[in-house]
C-alpha cells in the first residue's frame, strides 16, 4: 500500500470535519470538530511512515462512526420535523428544526 | 436525504429564544400522535452530568451489530450465534480490564454499580459472616452502599460510619483505629459523586493489604476519568458503572481479585454464569457499550482531564470573581475537576435551581432529589444547614463545551445576585450584623 501523502491526510481531515458538521446534536457535533482539529494538530510532525498509517487507519475508522452516526440521527427525523435529539443550546433552539 | 438537509441552517445563529417554562425541554408537537415526548434537558451541564451523562456516539456505534444483527446468547456453546457474541462479550470483558489493570476473568459483568456495589458488601460480608462481623466504610459513601451496610445491620454484623474531615477526606489514622481483628471489609468511594472528592486511595489499599481486610472501592465516578491500577492501588474489589463514562445504562461491573483470592456469597442465584458469582444472562450489546467505553476512555483521558480541569476552573474563578461569599465545597487539591459542588450564602438553594431551569441542574443527589433535605454528604463535611441547603453541583464532562460553561456562569451569577436583592438576610449582612447572633423567634 502507498504510503499517505500529505494530500491524502489532508482530504481525510477536511471529511471528517465536513462529516461532523452534520451532527444533528450540538454537544456532539462540538465535540467531534474540536477533537478531530485538536487530533490531526497533536500529530502534525510525526515522520515514522508506520504511524502514520495507524493514524490515518484510525482516521479512515472514525470517518465512518461518525458518517453511520449522523446518518442514525438524521433517520430519526420524522417527515421534516426533529425530535429533540442531542442537547440544544438553548438560544438557537427552534421547535420546527431543534437545531 | 438531501431535501432533508435543506432544512437545517447551515450555521447556529441566535434566534428566537424559546422560554422554557419546565425543567426538561418537550419536543413533541401533537402533529405527532405516535410519537412519545421525548423530555430533554437543554443542557448536562449539571449534577446530572454525573448521574446521566451523553453517551458516546463510538459506544453506540460498537453496540449496533449486537442490537440488530449478532443477537445470539452469549451463553450458548452449540452454535455460531452464540460463539460471536460470546466471543463479543470476551473482548468487552478485556477492554474493561485493561482500563484498571486487571486480569479479564476478574471482570464481572452486572447490572450496574449499585447491583456491584451490592454484591461487594453484602457478598463479602456473609461469606466470611463465621469469623468476621465487622465492616467499615464511610459517612460519604453513595446511597447504596450505606444502604447494604444498614441491611447487614440488621443481620447481625457491626458497621463503622467513618466521619470524613472538613475538606471531604477521611483520616487515615482513625481508619487504622477502626481496624477490629474481625473487620472482613472496608469500603471507600474514589471520588464523590456530590462533592467530587478524591479519596487516598493508595494508602487506604496499603492499609488494609497490611491488615488483611479486603479493600472495596466504588469507582463510578472515578474510572475513565483519573487513573486507576487495582494492583498499584491495593484493591480488591471495585464497582464499575457504565453510564458514566459515556457508555449505555442498565450495565456495570464489579472487578473481584483472585489473587489473594476474594470470596464472595453471591446475591443472584442461578445458573451460574460469570464465575458462579452472578448468574443471568449478560446482555451483550451493553456489555459490548461497557467495554467500547472504557476503550476510549482510556484513549481519551489526558485529553479530557486537561480540558476538564480548565472548564472547571473557568467555571470556578469566573463566579467567584463576581459573586461574593461562594464557598466550594470539598478539598481544593484532591477532587476530580469534573465535579464542582458551590455553596452560595444567603440564597436559597431550590429557588436558585428553579431560576436555573434551562441549565439542567439540581440540588441534592438524584438517588435522594425526592426530598428537599440537604445532602447528607454536605452534612458530613460539617457543612452549615443554611450553606447545605443553597449548594448547586455542576458537573462538566467530556462534551461540555466553553459557550455551555459561560452561559451557565453567567446565568448563574444574574440569579444569586438577584435572589441576594430579595434576600433579607443578606440585607442583613450588609448592614453588618452577625447572622449567628440572632435569636429567630417562633410565632
Amino acid at each position: 500500500m502507498a504510503a499517505s501523502s500529505r494530500a491524502q491526510v489532508l482530504r481525510l481531515y477536511r471529511a471528517l470535519l465536513r462529516e461532523s458538521q452534520r451532527f444533528s446534536g450540538y454537544n456532539y457535533r462540538m465535540y467531534a470538530i474540536r477533537r478531530i482539529r485538536d487530533a490531526f494538530r497533536e500529530n502534525k510532525n510525526i515522520e515514522d511512515t508506520e504511524k502514520i498509517e495507524e493514524l490515518v487507519n484510525k482516521a479512515k475508522a472514525n470517518l465512518e462512526i461518525i458518517h453511520r452516526q449522523v446518518y442514525l440521527l438524521i433517520l430519526q427525523w420524522q417527515g421534516g420535523k426533529q425530535m429533540s435529539i442531542g442537547y440544544y443550546w438553548p438560544t438557537v433552539f427552534h421547535a420546527e428544526t431543534g437545531y | 436525504m438531501d431535501d432533508v438537509h435543506q432544512n437545517l441552517p447551515e450555521s447556529s445563529t441566535r434566534g428566537n429564544l424559546v422560554e422554557q417554562r419546565t425543567l426538561f425541554v418537550s419536543v413533541a408537537p401533537a402533529a405527532m400522535p405516535t410519537a412519545k415526548p421525548i423530555m430533554k434537558p437543554i443542557f448536562i451541564l449539571s449534577k446530572q452530568l454525573a448521574v446521566c451523562v451523553l453517551q458516546d456516539p463510538r459506544v453506540l456505534d460498537s453496540m449496533l451489530p449486537y442490537l440488530m444483527t449478532y443477537y445470539g446468547n452469549p451463553h450458548s456453546r452449540t452454535h455460531a450465534y452464540g460463539w460471536e457474541s460470546e466471543a463479543a462479550m470476551e473482548k468487552a470483558r478485556r477492554q474493561v480490564a485493561d482500563l484498571i489493570g486487571a486480569d479479564h476473568r476478574e471482570i464481572i459483568f452486572t447490572s450496574g454499580a449499585t447491583e456491584s456495589n451490592n454484591m461487594a458488601i453484602k457478598g463479602v460480608a456473609r461469606f466470611y459472616k463465621s469469623r468476621k462481623k465487622h465492616i467499615v466504610t464511610t459517612q460519604t459513601e453513595h446511597k447504596c452502599v450505606l444502604d447494604s451496610c444498614r441491611s447487614l445491620e440488621t443481620e447481625g454484623f457491626q458497621v463503622t460510619y467513618l466521619p470524613v474531615k472538613r475538606n471531604g477526606l477521611i483520616d487515615l489514622k482513625e481508619l487504622e483505629a477502626a481496624l477490629q481483628p474481625d473487620t472482613s471489609l472496608v469500603s471507600v468511594m474514589t471520588v464523590n459523586n456530590e462533592i467530587g472528592v478524591k479519596q487516598p486511595i493508595r494508602d487506604i489499599g496499603e492499609i488494609c493489604r497490611a491488615h488483611k481486610v479486603f479493600f472495596h472501592t466504588d469507582a463510578a465516578q472515578a474510572i475513565g476519568k483519573i487513573p486507576m491500577d487495582v494492583n498499584d492501588m491495593k484493591i480488591d474489589l471495585m464497582s464499575i458503572s457504565g453510564h458514566k463514562i459515556y457508555g449505555p445504562k442498565g450495565v456495570g461491573a464489579i472487578y473481584v481479585r483472585r489473587r489473594p483470592r476474594v470470596r464472595l456469597e453471591p446475591l443472584q442465584s442461578g445458573g451460574g454464569q460469570e464465575r458462579g458469582l452472578r448468574s443471568g444472562t449478560v446482555p451483550t450489546p451493553l456489555a459490548v457499550g461497557l467495554g467500547a467505553a472504557c476503550e476510549v476512555a482510556q484513549q481519551e483521558m489526558e485529553y479530557d482531564h486537561k480540558r476538564i480541569s480548565l472548564l472547571a476552573e473557568r467555571l470556578v474563578t469566573k463566579i467567584m470573581n463576581e459573586v461574593p461569599d461562594v464557598v466550594m465545597n470539598g478539598d481544593r487539591e484532591h477532587r476530580y475537576p469534573g465535579c464542582v459542588n458551590l455553596s452560595f450564602a444567603y440564597v436559597e438553594g431550590e429557588s436558585l435551581l428553579m431560576a436555573l431551569k434551562d441549565v439542567a441542574l439540581s440540588s441534592g443527589s438524584a438517588c435522594t432529589s425526592a426530598s428537599l433535605e440537604p445532602s447528607y454528604v454536605l452534612r458530613a463535611i460539617g457543612t452549615d444547614e443554611d450553606l447545605a441547603h443553597s449548594s448547586i453541583r455542576f458537573g462538566i464532562g467530556r462534551f461540555t463545551t466553553e459557550e455551555e460553561v459561560d452561559y451557565t456562569v453567567q446565568k448563574c451569577i444574574q440569579h444569586v445576585k438577584r435572589l441576594r436583592e430579595m434576600s433579607p438576610l443578606w440585607e442583613m449582612v450588609q448592614d453588618g450584623i452577625d447572622l449567628k447572633s440572632i435569636k429567630w423567634t417562633q410565632h
